[in-house]
C-alpha cells in the first residue's frame, strides 16, 4: 500500500482536518510507516476464523422503554456552547 | 487506607494531600487541576458528620487522584487535550460516585496523553508527567500522573482507564501496583471513550488490599453502560482451589526485552517454584501479532468515538471560521495533538472502503485467534506471569516524534484489552539505576480478585494454602 499525499488529503478529508502542508509531509511519513507496521497481519493465517468485535460475554441488553431521570437538562446542555441565539445553539453559515 | 475517625479527621488527611500536590506539582507535572477549595469544603463536611456519628462510608476522607478523562463537576474534564479545555462536565462518571459516596475526597485531576492516546503521557496539551524515580524519564501512560501521585504518596489511590496498558504500565515504571479489570466489570459512564470494545476502569495503589476494596465498592453493572457486566465482583470464585500452576510465555523472553526485566522475571518464576508451584511454559504464536491488530482496531475506534468533537456543541471552539465545514477542520486541526491526528487518521483509513477487508476484518479475525489462545493458556495454567512492556522507563523525548517505536512499548499489554482479560502489575524491585521494574499477572475473566489475592500472597512470599485462599483479602491492612 503506497501512502502518499494524495492518501493523506482523502484521509484528512474524512477526518475532518484542516492540514497545512508542513503536517500533511510529516503525516506521510508517519502513517507510511504505522500501515506498514500494522501491515505484518498478512502474514497470519485467518482462514475459516470468524472476527471478534467485542468481548462483551452477553448480548440483547433490554430494559423498559421509558424516560429515564437525567442527570443534564436542557439549560446545563446549552450552557457548554459558545454561541446561543434563541434557545438555540449558534454556528457559521452552513452553505 | 487511612481513613477518618474521631482520632485523625479528614481534614488533616486532606490538607496533607494537598499540601504535597503543591509541593511536587512543579517538578513532576501530575495534576492538570489541583481541586483545594471543594476538597476542603468536603473535608469539614465528613468530619462534620463523623463527630454526629454518622456513617461517612469506607473510604471516609480518604484523599485519591482522579484521572483527567473521568467526567465529574469539579474542574475541567479535559482528557489532557485543548479540544475539551474549556469543558466543565455536567454529568458526574459511575465510579465517581461510587467512590464519593463512600467518602473518597478528590484532590485532583491527573495527567495523562491526550484522549488517553499514548503510552509516556508525553502526548498531553499540558506537558509531560515526570517520572517518580528519574525525573528525566517518562511516567509511561497513558495514565501517567495517576501512577506518580500515587508512587510519591501524594494519594492513596488514583483511578485510570487501560485500553492497551494505560494502568498497567505507568503502574510498572513507578514501582506500584495497578489492576485492569475484566471488560465490563467496572461501568465506563462518564469516562471520556477512546476505544469502547478495549476500555476498562482502575486502579493504582501501594497495597493490592487496597484496590480490591475499591473493587468492591466500584465494580458491578450500570445501567448507563450496556456493557457493563452483571455483578460478580466478590460475589463468586474463579478458582476451586488455589493458584498452583503458573504459566510463562516463551515467545515474550528474547533479547527485544531488557535484561533486567528478564532477570526479574526469572527470579520470580524461581521463588514461586520454590514455593511449590508448579511453572508452564506456553507457546502463544499468535500473541506475536497482537500489537498490529490493536493498532489497527484501536485507532478505527477511535477515529469513530473523537468524530463528535465538533465545537459546536461543547468545549474549544476554533474562531473566525467561515463556514460550518470550516469551523469543524479548524477547530479539529487546533484542538487535537498530532498523535490524536495519527490515530483518527489510521482508523479512518483501516475502516474505508478498499481497505476494511485487509485490515479492520483482518484484525478482528486475528482477535478471534489471541482469545482462542488465552482461552487454550488458561486449561493449561491458573495465571500468566509476563513483563508488562519490554523496558523500564525510557527518556523523555527518547520515542515522541517516532510513533511505532513507542507503539512497540505495548508489546505486551495490549492482548489482554483484546482478550478482555484481566491484569495486574505487581512490583518486582528496581534496576542497577534505581528505575522501578514490574511484572503482569494475567488470569482468565472475572478471576480479578484472585489475581490481587496471588499479589498479596507473592509479596509476602509464602507457600499456597488452602487456609491462604479462604481468606478473601479480609484484612484492612
Amino acid at each position: 500500500m503506497e501512502v502518499n499525499q494524495e492518501t493523506i488529503a482523502h484521509l484528512a478529508e474524512l477526518s475532518n482536518f484542516a492540514l497545512d502542508e508542513d503536517q500533511s509531509t510529516r503525516l506521510v511519513s508517519n502513517i507510511k510507516e504505522i500501515v506498514n507496521y500494522i501491515s505484518q497481519l498478512d502474514e497470519l493465517d485467518t482462514s475459516n476464523v470468524e472476527p471478534t468485535y467485542q468481548v462483551f460475554e452477553m448480548e440483547n441488553v433490554w430494559r423498559e422503554d421509558e424516560i429515564l431521570p437525567q442527570e443534564a437538562n436542557r439549560e446545563a446542555l446549552l450552557g457548554l456552547t459558545k454561541e446561543i441565539k434563541d434557545n438555540q445553539i449558534k454556528v457559521p453559515k452552513v452553505l | 487506607m487511612k481513613t477518618a475517625s474521631i482520632e485523625v479527621s479528614a481534614m488533616s488527611l486532606v490538607k496533607e494531600a494537598l499540601a504535597k500536590a503543591h509541593q511536587y506539582q512543579d517538578e513532576y507535572s501530575i495534576f492538570t487541576f489541583i481541586n483545594d477549595t471543594a476538597a476542603i469544603e468536603k473535608a469539614a463536611k465528613i468530619d462534620e458528620r463523623i463527630k454526629n456519628g454518622e456513617d461517612v462510608g469506607r473510604l471516609a476522607g480518604v484523599p485519591y487522584a482522579l484521572k483527567d478523562n473521568f467526567l465529574s463537576p469539579e474542574g475541567g474534564s479535559t482528557a489532557s487535550a485543548h479540544i475539551l479545555e474549556e469543558f466543565t462536565s455536567p454529568i458526574t462518571a459511575t465510579t465517581v460516585k461510587k467512590l464519593e459516596d463512600e467518602g473518597a475526597i478528590m484532590i485532583g485531576r491527573t495527567n495523562l496523553d491526550a484522549f488517553a492516546h499514548g503510552s509516556s503521557t508525553e502526548n498531553s496539551y499540558y506537558g509531560a508527567t515526570k517520572n517518580s524515580k528519574d525525573t528525566t524519564r517518562v511516567a509511561g501512560g497513558s495514565s501517567g500522573g495517576s501512577a506518580v501521585a500515587v508512587a510519591l504518596g501524594i494519594v492513596e489511590f488514583a483511578t485510570g482507564t487501560d485500553t492497551g496498558g494505560s494502568i498497567r504500565q505507568p503502574a510498572s515504571f513507578n514501582g506500584i501496583y495497578g489492576l485492569k479489570p475484566t471488560y465490563g466489570t467496572i461501568s465506563r459512564y462518564g469516562v471520556v471513550a477512546m476505544a469502547s470494545s478495549l476500555d476498562c476502569i482502575g486502579f493504582f495503589a501501594q497495597d493490592p488490599a487496597d484496590i480490591d476494596l475499591l473493587m468492591q465498592i466500584t465494580a458491578g453493572q450500570d445501567v448507563k453502560d450496556m456493557t457493563s457486566l452483571p455483578d460478580y465482583y466478590g460475589k463468586e470464585e474463579k478458582f476451586d482451589d488455589p493458584i498452583k500452576r503458573i504459566g510463562i510465555i516463551k515467545d515474550f523472553d528474547n533479547e527485544a526485552v531488557h535484561p533486567e526485566i528478564r532477570a526479574a522475571l526469572a527470579r520470580e518464576v524461581e521463588k514461586l517454584r520454590a514455593s511449590g508451584h508448579e511453572i508452564i511454559e506456553l507457546d502463544m504464536p499468535a500473541l506475536k501479532y497482537a500489537l498490529a491488530a490493536y493498532y489497527i482496531i484501536q485507532p478505527a475506534e477511535v477515529a469513530s468515538n473523537l468524530a463528535r468533537h465538533d465545537g459546536v456543541r461543547y468545549a474549544f471552539r476554533s474562531q473566525d471560521s467561515q463556514t460550518l465545514d470550516a469551523l469543524y477542520q479548524n477547530t479539529r486541526n487546533e484542538g487535537f495533538m498530532p498523535e490524536n491526528k495519527r490515530r483518527i487518521m489510521i482508523g479512518n483509513f483501516v475502516l474505508s472502503s478498499g481497505f476494511y477487508d485487509a485490515y479492520y476484518l483482518k484484525a478482528a479475525k486475528a482477535r478471534t485467534l489471541i482469545i482462542q489462545e488465552y482461552e487454550k493458556a488458561f486449561e493449561k495454567c491458573d495465571v500468566i506471569l509476563t513483563p508488562v512492556s519490554p523496558n523500564p522507563a525510557f527518556k523523555l523525548g527518547e520515542k515522541v516524534d517516532d510513533p511505532v517505536a513507542m507503539y512497540l512499548e505495548d508489546l505486551m499489554s495490549v492482548s489482554l484489552n483484546l482478550a478482555g482479560v484481566p491484569g495486574l502489575t505487581i512490583p518486582v524491585g528496581e534496576t542497577a539505576n534505581g528505575l522501578s521494574l514490574g511484572l503482569q499477572l494475567v488470569g482468565p475473566r472475572r478471576s480479578d480478585q484472585e489475581l490481587l489475592q496471588f499479589a498479596k500472597q507473592m509479596r509476602s512470599n509464602t507457600k499456597p494454602s488452602e487456609d491462604e485462599h479462604a481468606d478473601v483479602m479480609g484484612g484492612n491492612d
